[in-house]
């Protein structure tokens, strides 16, 4: 149990639970219920994350899978699924435990490849077998885009957890490289952006810069965010092998990605006319809109990190 | 017992975590009997959604109104039917007795009943005509209130005819109780009643 645990990430581990404890203590004086609500499913989704996280690799993916399978469940339960679909639903379900298993057994061209090319070419194969060929291109789409958000994007946060490794560096160091380091690092930055662009936007928000989409967004909220998570991704850089420059450009990245995410996210709530995905985690909604940057940032951030540093 | 087992180890666990149940006004639920509970009907699982919502202590009180010849068709399905849910026979041909008489001595039991006044499960998504039973329960018991619950979703894990259960999320709205009014006729009983389960659909 618990072999995952290293110095570094007991170091975060201890920090955000001081955070959280520090938030509850403030929210107690204070009569808005949804931020009590929302301070409570968080207290929930850290315990859980930090569990699976030091728990082992085996058990990490086993919940990130789940996590990726609730997700999906929203995104189709709010979709206008033909009956006849069923049928692809299903398979879709089912895709989540082959692209979670090739991440267990570490089979990385199967993990890049399995979702964006098996799936696609099988899932509207299975739909021609079905022969309900009204509404064929939008339902095949629909459901093909939703694997890729929630499952296949959505999967290499679990990846990450797989780069284990010592590497030497031209000048003959050596830079120890944790897998859960960098997912809590991709999570912490990611949120952090969210948080900071949340904060900048309310101080000093005045131009709208999606007002279709997300009416709430201003620019000011967008770059103000991005100066904090550089300096967030400057300051936690001690659980990568990264330089200052390429902590830079992981903050940049995440910084983007995150705010695209988010807004993709809303898009498509505002598409279906709802406001939240559901209610899984009250104060925050459901599922989809606690993840929805992190959707963006997991898969840019783990190509970033591998070019880098050739890990997968 | 076995009731209890089925549920707690079975059937709440494939409804919370494999489907997930959104559920809208618990606390209107009825805490002791006699009840009954209206419901649209799409797919099996809206009985087992139904009484999932019970804690264990009333759950032996919870029981559905099941047509004879469906629930007793052989004795496989009547041992479930029988100790699994407890289903309360419903015999559609009978003759020279009351087809309702069943029910009745449920509700003089004080049992939870759940009825479907659609008669069966309709196409998915669909709210099918109400049939008048209900009327004649609700005039001969007055003073028990009927609970109007109105479900989305089922019809799609699991309609009718199809074996293969696919998760979605399933919605549960419960409504306030209703108390029957003296002298209301048949007609105007059940337009009322069609007006609250659109509105429970549209909130």
């Amino acid at each position: 149990m618990f072999e995952n645990t290293t110095n570094n990430s007991l170091i975060i581990f201890g920090i955000t639970f001081i955070v959280l404890i520090i938030a509850n203590i403030f929210v107690m004086f204070k009569s808005n219920k949804e931020l009590k609500d929302r301070i409570k499913s968080w207290w929930i989704i850290l315990g859980t994350l930090f569990f699976f996280l030091f728990s082992n690799n085996t058990l990490l993916t086993i919940f990130f899978a789940f996590i990726s399978y609730l997700s999906l469940k929203e995104y189709f339960s709010h979709l206008d699924i033909r009956i006849s679909d069923r049928r692809i639903v299903f398979w879709a379900y089912i895709s989540i435990l082959f692209q979670y298993y090739f991440i267990h057994i570490e089979w990385y061209s199967m993990f890049l490849i399995f979702i964006p090319v098996y799936s696609f070419l099988f899932l509207s194969f299975r739909q021609i077998l079905i022969g309900e060929t009204k509404g064929f291109i939008k339902n095949t789409a629909a459901i093909h885009w939703g694997l890729m958000l929630f499952v296949f994007a959505f999967s290499h946060l679990a990846y990450l957890a797989t780069f284990n490794e010592i590497y030497f560096t031209n000048d003959g160091n050596f830079l120890n490289i944790v897998g859960i380091e960098l997912i809590l690092y991709l999570i912490l930055v990611t949120q952090g952006n969210d948080v900071m662009q949340y904060i900048s936007g309310k101080t000093f928000g005045k131009h709208k810069i999606l007002p279709k989409v997300s009416p709430n967004k201003t620019v000011e909220g967008f770059i103000g965010g991005m100066i904090g998570t550089i300096g967030l991704a400057i300051l936690l850089s001690f659980l990568t092998p990264f330089t200052i420059i390429e902590s830079i450009f992981a903050g940049l990245i995440i910084s983007i990605g995150g705010f695209v995410g988010d807004v993709v996210i809303s898009a498509i709530k505002r598409d279906i006319g709802i406001k939240d995905f559901g209610n899984l985690l009250p104060g925050h909604g459901g599922i989809n809109d606690r993840i929805d940057s992190l959707i963006y940032t997991a898969p840019l951030f783990f190509h970033y990190i591998n070019y880098l540093y050739k890990l997968a | 017992m076995l009731k209890k087992i089925f549920f707690n180890l079975i059937v709440k666990p494939i409804l919370l975590l494999i489907m997930g149940m959104n559920i809208k006004n618990k606390e209107k639920l009825p805490t002791k009997g006699p009840a009954i509970i209206i419901a649209n009907h799409n797919s099996h699982l809206d009985t087992l959604s139904i009484m999932s919502l019970f804690e264990n202590k009333l759950l032996k009180k919870v029981r559905p109104v099941g047509a004879y010849d469906y629930f007793f068709a052989n004795k496989y399905i009547s041992w479930v039917s029988k100790n699994l849910l407890g289903v309360i026979p419903l015999d559609r041909k009978i003759k020279g007795k009351d087809p309702l008489g069943n029910i009745f001595k449920s509700l003089e039991n004080e049992d939870i009943v759940i009825i479907f006044p659609e008669g069966t499960r309709g196409n998915p998504e669909e709210i099918k005509e109400f049939k008048t039973g209900i009327y004649h329960i609700a005039k001969k018991y007055p003073e028990v209130p009927v609970i109007p619950i109105y479900m989305k979703g089922m019809g799609k894990a699991l309609p009718r005819n199809e074996a293969l259960l696919v998760p979605f999320i399933v919605y549960v709205n419960i409504g306030d109780e209703i108390y029957f009014k003296e002298n209301i006729q048949k007609k105007e009983y059940m337009e009322n009643l069609k007006k609250i389960f659109k509105n429970l659909a549209e909130n």
